[in-house]
C-alpha cells in the first residue's frame, strides 16, 4: 500500500481533512485524585499505593480539591464555561491496569465546556474550538512479557504497576477542526504546542510528552469538497510535537489511498510508529465498547462556588501567546528571531534573565547560543541545563564590568553548568578574572618585549601589525586573563608608538 | 447460659465501669455461649477469640489505671462480615473473598475499637448482602434462634441471630434495602438503619453505594442508640458522609422510654395496607398502633402514591450499582483466583474466577445491572428508576410535612422456613417491601419488636426524616416500654 501513496499536494488538492485532538494532561498535584498517595514520577513499582488507589473492597474515593481547581483554571484559560454543578461518572470496562475495573471519569456532565484556544500558524491566527475539559483518574501501567507484540494478547505474563493509578488526569477535547486544508498537520502541532504552553504557564503540570504527562490522540478524516465529513480514525501513541504533525499527515495520505482505491475508512484506533511515521490498526471501534457510564455514587456532585471560579479567573496568568507578543516588542525582535526563541523553549528563561538585570540582547545571546548548544549536545531541556537566569545575568554583569572577556565568560559558564557555584565563585575559584592590575600587566608586557627584541624593533619601526605576536605572548603568560585590547594599547605605549 | 450474656449493653458497660465484672469475664462468657450454641445457629463466620480477649484485657487495664471509659467500654460486639477488619478475615459471605485479610479497618470498626468495645468476630450474611434470609451465604445459612428451621432474615441474619441467641449484646449490620431492619423484625431484636451518610461507608464492602447504610443492632432500643452514637458521625474518608454531628439518639431513646408520646403525630402509609402482609403480622401491628395511641400519639393515614414502585426501582438501581462495584473481584489483586495454570489468558482466569467465586443470586443481580446500564437501555431502566426514586423522596417529604414519623410493619411476613422462598427470587424480594422506600429516600428507619404471631416475632418500623434519627428512637423506645422485649425459647 505504501507504494501507492499519492503525493501530499495531490491529496490536499482533492480532499478536505477534518481533524480533532484529545489531549490528556497529568496534573502535578502533590497527591492522587482520590486518595493521599504521592504522585511523583518514578519509584519502585506498587510502592505509592493504598487501599483506595488499589481499589480494595470497602475503600472509597474522595475528590482532590487541588485537582478540581487546576482543571477549572485550565478550562478558564481555554475560555470555557465552568459547570455550576457536575458529576463524576464511572466508565466500566475490564482491564488489569484499572484496579476497580472501572475508571472514575466524567461523561455527560464535564467540569468545563465550550471554549476555544487561538493558535498561530504561518502568522495567521486560527481559533480551535474546545468541546470539553474534564477530570478523571489515570490507570496503572501494564507490562506484557513474553508475547511477540508487547500487547496483552499472546503475552505469557503480565505485570502491573499501580503507582500511576489514580493520578489526576485532565482530558481536553477539541471540537472538530475543518477547513485547515493542507495546513491541517501544522494546525494540529500548533494547537498541542500552544496548549502545552498554556498549561505550563498555569503551573498545573510539567506537560512532558516524553514522560507521558501530556498525551495526545489525533482524530483524522477526509471528505470530498461539498460532501459530508468522512469516517474518522483515532491515532494513539503520538508522543512528541513532531509526531502530532507527522501522524496527521500520514493518516491523511493513508486514508486518501484507501478512498482512491474505492475503499472505505474503518472507524478504528490506530497506533503511530515513531520510527516509520506510519500508523497501524489497533482495536476496531465499529463494535463500540459499551462503557455503561453512570453517575459515580461514591462521590458527591461538584458544585464550584461561582465566586471562587471568578477569583481563579481573575488570577489567571497572561496567556503565553499574548505574553510572547508583548515580550517580542519589548525585546525588539523580528518575528523570525522570536520564533527561534520560542522554538528553543527560552522565552521564560530570557524573560527571567532580563528581569535579573541583563539586557534582552545579552540574555538572548547566552540562552540561544552557548546554553542551547550545550543543551542539544547533552540532550536535556534548556530549562534543566543547570544555569539559572539569575546566574546568566550575573555572568553578563561580570562581562560588562570588564572582569571577564567573552571567552573567559564561556569558561565560567561551563563551571556554573557543572555545578561549581555562582559565576563569581567559579571565576574566583578557577582564577579566571581579567588581569586589570596595570602593574602586573606592564611587567608582563615588558617581559614580552624583552623576550622578543626583533618583533619589538619591527613595531617601533612602524610595523604596528607585528604587535599581534607580542599580544599573543602576553595573553599566554597571563593565561588568557588579560583583555587583549588593553594589552595591545599598553604594548604600543611602552614602545612609544601611536596605535 | 451465664447472666452476663443476658444483660443489655448498657448494663454490661455499667458492670465493667463499676468493677463488678471485668471485660475479660464478659467476653469469656460470650465466647463460651458462642461455643455452646453457634454450631446450631451459625451466626458467626469467624470468631476472633484471641483478639477479643486482648481487647477486653486492654479495657480492664485502662480501668485499673484509672482512665475514664466510654459508655460502651468492655461491651462485646459482633460485626457483620461486610466491614473490613485489619488482619481479620472478611468474606462478605462470598467464596470470592475466602481467606482475604484486609490491610485496613473500616471507619466503623476503628470507632468501635476506640470506644473500647470488644469485637467477638464476623457474622454471617447473604453473599454481598444480597438476600433477605442469609440462605445466600456461600458458607451456609444462619438459623433463627426462635425456630432453628426458619430463616433469621437477611442479609444481616448473622448479626440478628447472634443477638437473639445471646451470643452478643450488640452487633453491626448494613442496610441496603432492609438488611438490618428485616432480620431485626424476624428475630425479635432491634435494628436501626441510620440516615444515609450518617454512618461512614469507608470499609463497608459495597453492594449498592447510594443505598448501603451501616447501622446498629441490639436487643433494646437504648442499646441500639448507644451503638449508633459510638459509630455515627462525619468521616472525611467517605465523601457521601454528612458533615454534621449525630442527632442525640441516646437522649431520644431515654425520653421515649418514659412512655409519653403526647403531641407526636404518626402516619400509617395508605399504600402499604393493600400490599399483602400476613394477617397475623397485620393483627400484631394493629395492636401496636393501639399501644402507641394509648401512649398519647396521634395516628393519621398518609398517602405515599409512589411507594408502589419502590421495589421495581430498587431492583434496577441496586443491581446497576452492584454490577459496577463487584467488577473489581477478578482474581488479579486479592481473594480467589481460579484457572491460573500458566496456559490460560488473563481474561479466561478473570472469567473462571468470577464464575466460581460468585453465587447465583449475585450473578443474577450483576446481569440485571449490566443490562440496565447498557447503552440504549439506560434511560428506560436506570434513568427511569432514578426518577421514581426522586418521586418517592417527594412522597416522604410531603408525608413528613403532615406527621413526625411514619410507621408500618417492618416486613410482610414472619420468619419463613428455610428453603421456602429460594426457588422464587420475587417471593424473596417481597420481604423488603416496606423497608426499601426508606433506602431510596435516604432517611432513617428502625425496627422494634412489637409482638408475636404464632409464636414468632413481628417488628414495627418507624421511619423519620433525614437526620431526624432521634425521632424514630423516641417512638421505638416508647413502644418498647409498652410492649416489652421478647425472649426466644431456650436453645
Amino acid at each position: 500500500m505504501t507504494t501507492t501513496l499519492p503525493s501530499y499536494d495531490d491529496v490536499v488538492a482533492r480532499y478536505e481533512p477534518v481533524i480533532g485532538l484529545e489531549t490528556h494532561v497529568e496534573l502535578g498535584t502533590r497527591t492522587k485524585m482520590f486518595c493521599g498517595c504521592p504522585t511523583d514520577f518514578g519509584g519502585e513499582p506498587n510502592t505509592r499505593v493504598c487501599p483506595v488507589c488499589l481499589g480494595l473492597p470497602g475503600s472509597l474515593p474522595v475528590a482532590n480539591k487541588a485537582a478540581v481547581e487546576a482543571t477549572i483554571r485550565i478550562g478558564l484559560a481555554l475560555n470555557c464555561s465552568i459547570a455550576q454543578w457536575c458529576r463524576f461518572a464511572r466508565k466500566n470496562y475490564f482491564y488489569p491496569d484499572m484496579p476497580k475495573n472501572f475508571q472514575i471519569s466524567q461523561y455527560d456532565e464535564p467540569l468545563c465546556v465550550d471554549g476555544y484556544l487561538d493558535v498561530e500558524v504561518n502568522g495567521e491566527t486560527v481559533r480551535i474550538g474546545i468541546e470539553r475539559v474534564h477530570l478523571e483518574e489515570d490507570t496503572g501501567k501494564t507490562l506484557h512479557v513474553g508475547g511477540a507484540t508487547g500487547r496483552i494478547h499472546g503475552a505469557t505474563e503480565s505485570l502491573v504497576d499501580y503507582n500511576r493509578a489514580g493520578i489526576p488526569l485532565v482530558e481536553i477535547v477539541t471540537k472538530p477542526i475543518p477547513g485547515a486544508g493542507a495546513l491541517a498537520p501544522e494546525v494540529a502541532r500548533a494547537y498541542v504546542t500552544e496548549l502545552r504552553d498554556v498549561i505550563r504557564s498555569l503551573g498545573v503540570s510539567d506537560v512532558r510528552m516524553e514522560e507521558g504527562s501530556l498525551r495526545c490522540d489525533v482524530n483524522t478524516s477526509l471528505n470530498l469538497p461539498g460532501e459530508e465529513w468522512g469516517t474518522r480514525t483515532e491515532t494513539k501513541n503520538v508522543n512528541s510535537l513532531r509526531s502530532v504533525e507527522r501522524a496527521v499527515r500520514s493518516e491523511m495520505l493513508r486514508q486518501a489511498s484507501v478512498l482512491d482505491a474505492g475503499g472505505r475508512i474503518t472507524q478504528e484506533t490506530r497506533h503511530f510508529h515513531e520510527d516509520t511515521g506510519d500508523t497501524t490498526p489497533g482495536r476496531s471501534k465499529e463494535t463500540a465498547t459499551d462503557y455503561r457510564y453512570f453517575p459515580e455514587p461514591d462521590l458527591v456532585p461538584l458544585a464550584p462556588d461561582p465566586a471562587w471560579v471568578a477569583e481563579l479567573k481573575a488570577a489567571l496568568p497572561e496567556l503565553p501567546r499574548l505574553r510572547r507578543r508583548r515580550l517580542q516588542q519589548e525585546w525588539g525582535l523580528s518575528d523570525l528571531d522570536m520564533q527561534s526563541v520560542v522554538n528553543a523553549g527560552a522565552v521564560e528563561l530570557i524573560e527571567a534573565t532580563v528581569a535579573a538585570g541583563a539586557s534582552p540582547a545579552a540574555a538572548r545571546k547566552w540562552w540561544l547560543g552557548e546554553l542551547s548548544r550545550r543543551a542539544n549536545e547533552t540532550g536535556v531541556e534548556l530549562a534543566d541545563i543547570g544555569a539559572t537566569p539569575a546566574q546568566v545575568a550575573e555572568l553578563q554583569r561580570l562581562v560588562d564590568a570588564g572582569k571577564l572577556t567573552d571567552k573567559l565568560a564561556r569558561t565560567v559558564l561551563e563551571g556554573v553548568v557543572a555545578g561549581e557555584g555562582s559565576p563569581t565563585e567559579v571565576m574566583t575559584n578557577r582564577n579566571l578574572e581579567v588581569v586589570s592590575d596595570t602593574g602586573a600587566l606592564t611587567a608582563a608586557v615588558d617581559e614580552a618585549i624583552a623576550a622578543n627584541p626583533d618583533i619589538a624593533e619591527k613595531v617601533r619601526s612602524g610595523k604596528v601589525a607585528a604587535a599581534g605576536a607580542l599580544v599573543g605572548a602576553v595573553m599566554k603568560s597571563t593565561r588568557g586573563q588579560a583583555d587583549a585590547k588593553s594589552v595591545r594599547e599598553l604594548i604600543l605605549e611602552r614602545l612609544g608608538v601611536q596605535g | 447460659m451465664s447472666d452476663l450474656t443476658t444483660k443489655t449493653a448498657a448494663e454490661i458497660a455499667a458492670l465493667v465501669a463499676g468493677g463488678e465484672a471485668s471485660a475479660v469475664e464478659v467476653t469469656q462468657a460470650h465466647l463460651d455461649r458462642i461455643a455452646a450454641v453457634d454450631d446450631r445457629v451459625h451466626a458467626f463466620l469467624h470468631v476472633d477469640a484471641e483478639g477479643a480477649l486482648a481487647a477486653a484485657r486492654a479495657v480492664d487495664e485502662r480501668r485499673a489505671a484509672g482512665e475514664a471509659l466510654g459508655p460502651l467500654a468492655g461491651v462485646p460486639v459482633a460485626v457483620k462480615d461486610v466491614l473490613t477488619t485489619k488482619g481479620v478475615p472478611t468474606t462478605v459471605g462470598s467464596k470470592i473473598l475466602e481467606g482475604w485479610r484486609p490491610p485496613y479497618d473500616a471507619t466503623i470498626v476503628e470507632r468501635l475499637r476506640a470506644a473500647g468495645t470488644v469485637m467477638l468476630g464476623k457474622t454471617n450474611m447473604d453473599e454481598f448482602a444480597m438476600g433477605s434470609s442469609t440462605e445466600y451465604s456461600a458458607y451456609g445459612p444462619t438459623r433463627n434462634p426462635w425456630d432453628l428451621d426458619r430463616i433469621p432474615g437477611g442479609s444481616g441474619g448473622g448479626s440478628a441471630a447472634a443477638l437473639a441467641a445471646y451470643e452478643a449484646p450488640l452487633a453491626i449490620g448494613s442496610d441496603t434495602g432492609g438488611s438490618i431492619r428485616q432480620p431485626g423484625a424476624v428475630t425479635g431484636t432491634v435494628g436501626a438503619k441510620p440516615t444515609y451518610g450518617g454512618t461512614s461507608r469507608y470499609g463497608l464492602v459495597a453492594f449498592s453505594s447510594s443505598l448501603d447504610t451501616p447501622g446498629p443492632c441490639a436487643r433494646t432500643v437504648l442499646d441500639a442508640a448507644l451503638l449508633h452514637e459510638a459509630i455515627g458521625g462525619h468521616d472525611p474518608r467517605d465523601s457521601t458522609s454528612i458533615p454534621q454531628p449525630v442527632p442525640d439518639v441516646v437522649a431520644a431513646a431515654k425520653l421515649g422510654a418514659t412512655g409519653d408520646l403526647t403531641g407526636v403525630r404518626l402516619g400509617i402509609v395508605t399504600e402499604f395496607a393493600g400490599e399483602g402482609a400476613e394477617p397475623g403480622v397485620l393483627a400484631v401491628f394493629r395492636e401496636a398502633v393501639d399501644a402507641l395511641t394509648k401512649l398519647g400519639a396521634e395516628i393519621v393515614e398518609v398517602s405515599c402514591p409512589h411507594f408502589t414502585y419502590a421495589l421495581p426501582a430498587y431492583y434496577l438501581i441496586a443491581p446497576s450499582e452492584c454490577s459496577s462495584n463487584l467488577a473489581r473481584f477478578d482474581g488479579v489483586r486479592f481473594g480467589l483466583r481460579v484457572g491460573d495454570d500458566g496456559n490460560r489468558s488473563l481474561e479466561e482466569v478473570m472469567s473462571l474466577t468470577r464464575e466460581a467465586g460468585f453465587g447465583p443470586e449475585v450473578k443474577r443481580r450483576i446481569m440485571i445491572g449490566t443490562y440496565a446500564l447498557s447503552s440504549g437501555y439506560y434511560d428506560a431502566y436506570y434513568g427511569q428508576a432514578q426518577k421514581v426514586r426522586t418521586l418517592i423522596s417527594r412522597d416522604f417529604t410531603a408525608a413528613f410535612a403532615q406527621v413526625d414519623a411514619l410507621i408500618s410493619p417492618t416486613t410482610p411476613f414472619v420468619a419463613f422456613p428455610i428453603g421456602a422462598r429460594t426457588s422464587d427470587p420475587y417471593q424473596m424480594y417481597l420481604a423488603d417491601l416496606f423497608t426499601i422506600p426508606t433506602n431510596l429516600y435516604g432517611g432513617p428507619g428502625i425496627s422494634v419488636p412489637c409482638g408475636l404471631s404464632d409464636g414468632l416475632p413481628v417488628g414495627l418500623q418507624v421511619m423519620a426524616p433525614t437526620m431526624a434519627d432521634d425521632r424514630m428512637y423516641r417512638v421505638a423506645a416508647a413502644l418498647e416500654s409498652a410492649v416489652g422485649t421478647f425472649t426466644p425459647p431456650a436453645l
